[in-house]
């Protein structure tokens, strides 16, 4: 079924991977580079086994945290979405509170928050910050393309306001919901580590992103790169099973889920 | 001061299906979009609105369907199917399919009785009823983006008539479909009115759907629309193909094309 095309679009990237990580090495070997300035990739790999049940343990910390901050953006920012859909007045009040938090840099909020909540508290706090506008803004932008005739129908059909919304607005929604939700998946990530950051210099923490902040200040760099590693793998899987999962809650219907071709 | 009698309840002891008086609509920027307008239509009789484009004739259907209220006058719509089965009584079918790309073939066609709360077991009767009127049995699982247009418009036809509504509403339905797949749907309304007996009022923009489909043609006029002129087709039932062809439908689109000619009169391309 594949073409020779599709073929070379997926070997292309692949290959130049290769490429990158052999000339990194020769380069290492060839001019004896320390590893504490640059560790070859084979050993950044060596380290990532050895340290293993140390980098394990801090993955589980961080993916939980992703996990808790991401669940409260989802519920956080859809939930919101439906209160301004039902309400203008409450949609005035509160949305440009909104756009405030999600443009300040949430790197300058995080030492606040480590001072006023618990740690763990503040870092998911940190990742739902990062991560709940997209889905507000997603949400309710979806919540407002409902099809004009499709909604002159529901009324023409007597529907209340719960039908409308739940065989409606939420279906018509969907799509945009799921497309916030796949931003906001690695925008948790992003806040997690942030605040375990903000935590680490702190001189507490346990995730990733404070493992590699603790390995920096002990010139332990082949670890900085093993848990930097685990950090992108960690992002590309949330954002692979987001878009898996769009993909099948919209396959049967959604124009995004087919090729061009069809 | 007599009390106010129940909506409907004027229509009804007149035997009409709709009574429009006086009705005018002005939108909130001030333009007068409709009227006044006056109109009966009968029940069991089909009818056609044909204009110009914004001379208000979808808004007039909007009205009836109480979609939007009138600026002034009243509308009276029969409630007759609404007492039998506690429906609206009213089936609309707009210019576009306007079905939800979500849902099967099934589940668009249910929608109306799902907002209803009707029982499981009469929807799904009723709706293997509708989907056979239209000849989409076999399609009943497939998706709207799977069908063609004249399939998708068919499935809209269904969902109106579920509800088995004395009145059907429909807005241009045909406009967008080619010509074959559009004179094969006018064949298969006109056959479903005779059985099903019901009111239709129908919008259009061609002089031949009007004429080809309507014991009457009400022709508007440009915005704010009113009544220019009215015809009554008197061809026999029931009419097929042939009726394309004779001279009396040629003769009733003459006279009716040169009633609608002042509605296009100072229109840029007219």
């Amino acid at each position: 079924m594949r073409s020779p095309q599709d073929i070379v679009r997926i070997l292309l990237p692949v290959v130049v991977f290769a490429a990158g990580l052999l000339v990194w090495e020769l380069t290492v070997r060839a001019y004896g580079i320390q590893p504490y300035v640059l560790p070859s990739p084979l050993l950044v790999l060596k380290t990532l086994v050895a340290d293993w049940p140390i980098l394990a343990q801090s993955l589980g910390v961080t993916l939980l945290t992703t996990l808790e901050g991401f669940v409260a953006a989802a519920i956080g920012g859809v939930a919101l979405a439906l209160l301004f859909n039902q309400s203008k007045w409450l949609e005035y009040s509160l949305f440009p509170y909104a756009v405030i938090l999600q443009v300040t840099p949430v790197i300058a909020i995080a030492p606040l928050l480590l001072i006023y909540l618990q740690q763990q508290t503040a870092v998911i706090v940190c990742a739902w910050i990062v991560a709940f506008f997209p889905v507000l803004s997603n949400t309710t932008l979806g919540l407002s393309s409902v099809d004009r005739n499709l909604a002159g129908l529901f009324q023409l059909y007597g529907a209340s306001r719960l039908q409308s919304l739940l065989f409606l607005k939420l279906p018509a929604a969907l799509p945009y919901i799921l497309g916030g939700l796949r931003i906001a998946g690695g925008l948790s990530l992003i806040g997690a580590v942030v605040a375990e950051i903000a935590a680490g210099s702190a001189g507490a923490g346990s995730g990733l992103a404070f493992r590699i902040a603790e390995s920096g200040y002990r010139l332990n760099i082949p670890r900085m790169f093993a848990a930097l590693l685990l950090l992108s793998l960690a992002g590309i899987v949330i954002y692979g099973v987001l878009a898996l999962i769009s993909h099948l809650m919209l396959r049967r219907w959604h124009e995004s889920a087919f090729g061009k071709e069809s | 001061m007599a009390e106010p009698a129940l909506p409907g309840a004027e229509a009804d002891a007149a035997g009409l299906a709709v009574r429009l008086r006086g009705v005018t609509k002005i939108y909130d920027n001030g333009v007068t979009a409709l009227g006044p307008l006056d109109l009966e239509v009968r029940r069991g009789e089909f009818v056609s609105l044909l204009g110009p484009s914004g001379c208000g004739k979808s808004t007039a259907l909007r009205l009836i369907a109480g979609l939007s209220a009138p600026s002034a006058g009243s509308v009276d719509v029969s409630r007759h199917g609404a007492r039998q089965h506690g429906s609206h009584g009213i089936g609309f079918v707009f210019q576009e399919p306007t079905l939800m790309p979500w849902a099967s073939v099934r589940d668009n066609v249910r929608l109306p009785l799902k907002l209803a709360h009707t029982p499981a077991r009469d929807a799904d009767a009723r709706i293997g009823d509708a989907l056979d009127q239209v000849g989409l049995t076999e399609f009943a699982k497939a998706y709207p983006r799977e069908l063609s247009g004249g399939m998708k418009m068919r499935v809209s036809l269904a969902r109106a008539l579920v509800t088995d509504p004395d009145i059907l509403l429909m807005d241009e339905p045909f406009a967008a479909l080619d010509e074959i797949t559009r004179f094969r749907l006018n064949n298969d309304l006109l056959s479903l009115w005779r059985n099903l007996n019901k009111t239709v009022i129908f919008v259009t923009h061609s002089v031949f759907e009007s004429v080809y489909l309507s014991q009457r043609v009400i022709v508007m006029t440009a915005r704010p629309g009113r009544i220019g002129a009215e015809f009554r087709i008197t061809a026999s039932e029931p009419r097929g193909e042939e009726f394309r062809t004779s001279a009396q439908y040629a003769a009733h689109c003459r006279e009716v094309s040169t009633a609608l000619a002042p509605s296009y009169a100072g229109q840029a391309g007219a």
